[in-house]
């Protein structure tokens, strides 16, 4: 066991796909360059935690999984990122569609200023064009699998933001997941939320793993602890090391990721 | 506050203590600033009582003589003391409904383009040449309007409108085309309100927020769909504003509407007929306003135009507190 925890453990074996694939994966913010060679295999199903200091790229490595990067300017890349082994960089791709089959969460809640219901079925609508009873059945099962239904199944029609911190996160899980995405990414979906609504988003996390494959970034190291199968560490741009995370928070193979572990900086 | 003047107050015998005496004199300060502000912010609404009341006292005599007939009558003969103002007030309600119709697509889709959709190079040289519109003097653009837009409405709009578009039958676009018509008049009120509308409206999408246009693009939306369901709704307000902002340009333009309208005192319904509007008729008629009684029916139609433009700002306010109630 021991001697597969750094970055050749057995799910980047060959043969068995990966959900999200990094090879050799760089970015450049203007000149500034965020992330170095990035080679990083993520398993299907389960949670995979990105943790490391602020600035150390995790954010911008989530962002160029849905190509959400794309959105600012003079930004550039090398290598590759395969999702279920294409390329998402290809030539063929549409972005737009990639991006509805990776669902992303920010660390703020950005529910639109409309309905509840509005906010669920915006994905299905824009996307695969449902109306009528398909759509409500859709917007349905997505508040459900987000544990939001049973607060909100009375009051779809009112507008979101009257809902709690808490319960618009929740709600921008379940637009996420309206969509019925391959992956879901998380960037530091909590760190706005007090414990209690915390608690929820995590256990809402730790049902999805089952049938979801979810890159979660966060600050909070008992989150990633708690909740995730794998972590990898990233720090100053470069992937430090990635293995099963009950290994890495107790026999990590790199001092650095022992000395951030036990917090001792960052 | 008082744990630090607690002490200092025990060294000195007087009990008047530097820190207090301090606190004292900013409070003195502060008291002036609120005197003065309040003074000034009073000054405003009492400015505007003021003109109401002075226009409502030098109209009365024309108002009391003409009485209801004064909006609804179309009679305007100073010399048989008849006043009826409402083709000047038909005029400056179409011209300007003329100018948001042209208008406010127009300025919405500039707006869209240079705060979403052009290259960053391209969007503050176009945008300042949209804002550069509203710098063009107003009897510039009759002068314009005179010369270049006039024999354009002869030929080719109105030929176009009527022959290529089939809209002869119609009776907006029926009746002689002299060019100078109300059509003009709202053809250059539109190009002249443009900047306004166009610079609130890009202000207002450059202000919706980064998480909003996220929220909608990891959707999987794409560029348009974006901004139709994330970016509209959230400025919906702030373009209404802009929206009212120009219609009250519109409402009160003299100059180059003066100029291009014909002058008509006559309600038709044809767009190409001329007509007249509130604040030329008082443009047109001020030098020669001898008598006391025609004096008094200009500010009569002064204090009508101040009524309108009072009324349709209420409305477009309602409108948006409307709006902005149902999108929060």
């Amino acid at each position: 066991m021991s001697a597969s925890v750094a970055r050749t453990d057995a799910s980047s074996a060959p043969g068995v796909a990966a959900a999200v694939e990094a090879r050799k994966f760089s970015f450049w913010y203007g000149e500034k360059q965020a992330l170095f060679d990035i080679e990083l295999s993520i398993p299907s199903n389960g949670i995979t935690a990105l943790i490391g200091p602020s600035g150390c790229g995790k954010s911008t490595f989530l962002r160029s999984v849905n190509r959400m990067n794309e959105t600012l300017t003079d930004i550039r890349r090398e290598g590759d990122m395969l999702l279920h082994g294409k390329d998402i960089y290809g030539s063929g791709v549409d972005v737009v569609d990639l991006r509805s089959r990776v669902g992303m969460v920010f660390q703020r809640s950005n529910p639109f200023p409309k309905s509840i219901y509005a906010n669920t079925a915006y994905g299905p609508r824009i996307n695969r064009g449902l109306r009528g009873r398909a759509l409500d059945e859709v917007v349905e099962v997505s508040l459900r699998r987000a544990a939001l239904w049973d607060e909100v199944k009375d009051r779809l029609g009112t507008n979101a933001l009257g809902l709690s911190g808490g319960q618009q996160q929740r709600l921008c899980i379940a637009r996420a997941l309206a969509n019925e995405p391959e992956v879901l990414l998380l960037d530091e979906p909590a760190s706005a939320l007090d414990p209690v609504a915390t608690q929820r988003i995590e256990e809402l996390l730790f049902e999805l793993k089952s049938q979801l494959t979810i890159v979660i970034v966060t600050h909070n190291l008992q989150q990633a602890g708690r909740l995730s199968d794998r972590t990898a560490f990233f720090y100053l741009g470069r992937l430090v090391e990635v293995g099963p995370t009950d290994v890495m928070f107790t026999r990590p193979r790199e001092e650095r990721t022992e000395a951030y572990i036990t917090g001792r900086f960052g | 506050m008082t744990d630090a003047a607690a002490p200092t107050r025990e060294t000195d015998p007087l009990g008047v203590s530097p820190v207090a005496a301090a606190m004292k004199a900013s409070l003195h300060g502060d008291r002036i600033y609120h005197v003065l502000t309040t003074a000034f912010a009073a000054a405003v609404p009492l400015l505007l009582l003021l003109i109401a009341i002075s226009i409502g006292l030098a109209a009365w005599p024309a108002l009391s003589l003409a009485g209801l007939s004064f909006i609804t009558a179309s009679e305007w003969d100073v010399a048989a003391g008849q006043f009826g103002a409402a083709p000047a007030i038909y005029g400056t309600l179409v011209s300007s409904a003329i100018a948001l119709v042209l208008a406010t697509p127009l300025a919405l889709g500039v707006s869209i383009f240079l705060s979403e959709i052009a290259p960053k190079w391209l969007r503050q040289p176009v945008g300042f040449l949209v804002d550069l519109l509203a710098a063009i003097p107003s009897v510039v653009y009759g002068l314009w309007g005179i010369f270049v837009l006039i024999p354009l409405m002869r030929d080719p709009v109105g030929p176009f409108l009527r022959e290529t578009l089939g809209l002869a039958k119609t009776p907006m676009f029926s009746g002689p085309n002299y060019g100078y018509s109300m059509l003009a008049a709202g053809v250059i009120l539109a190009i002249m309100i443009l900047p306004f509308i166009s610079a609130v409206t890009r202000e207002v999408l450059l202000a919706v927020p980064r998480s909003q246009r996220e929220a909608a693009l990891a959707l999987g939306a794409t560029r348009w769909e974006m901004i139709r369901d994330a970016v509209l709704p959230f400025a919906r307000s702030g373009i209404i504003g802009g929206i009212i902002l120009g219609l009250g340009r519109a409402l009160g333009e003299t100059m180059a509407v003066t100029m291009l309208i014909g002058n008509r005192p006559e309600i038709s319904a044809s767009l190409f007929a001329p007509g007249y509007t509130m604040a030329s008729l008082i443009a047109n008629e001020f030098s020669e306003a001898t008598s006391d009684m025609h004096l008094s029916a200009l500010m009569a139609v002064g204090a009508v135009l101040f009524v309108v433009t009072l009324i349709v700002n209420a409305i477009a306010r309602w409108l948006v507190w409307r709006v902005t109630k149902g999108a929060r």
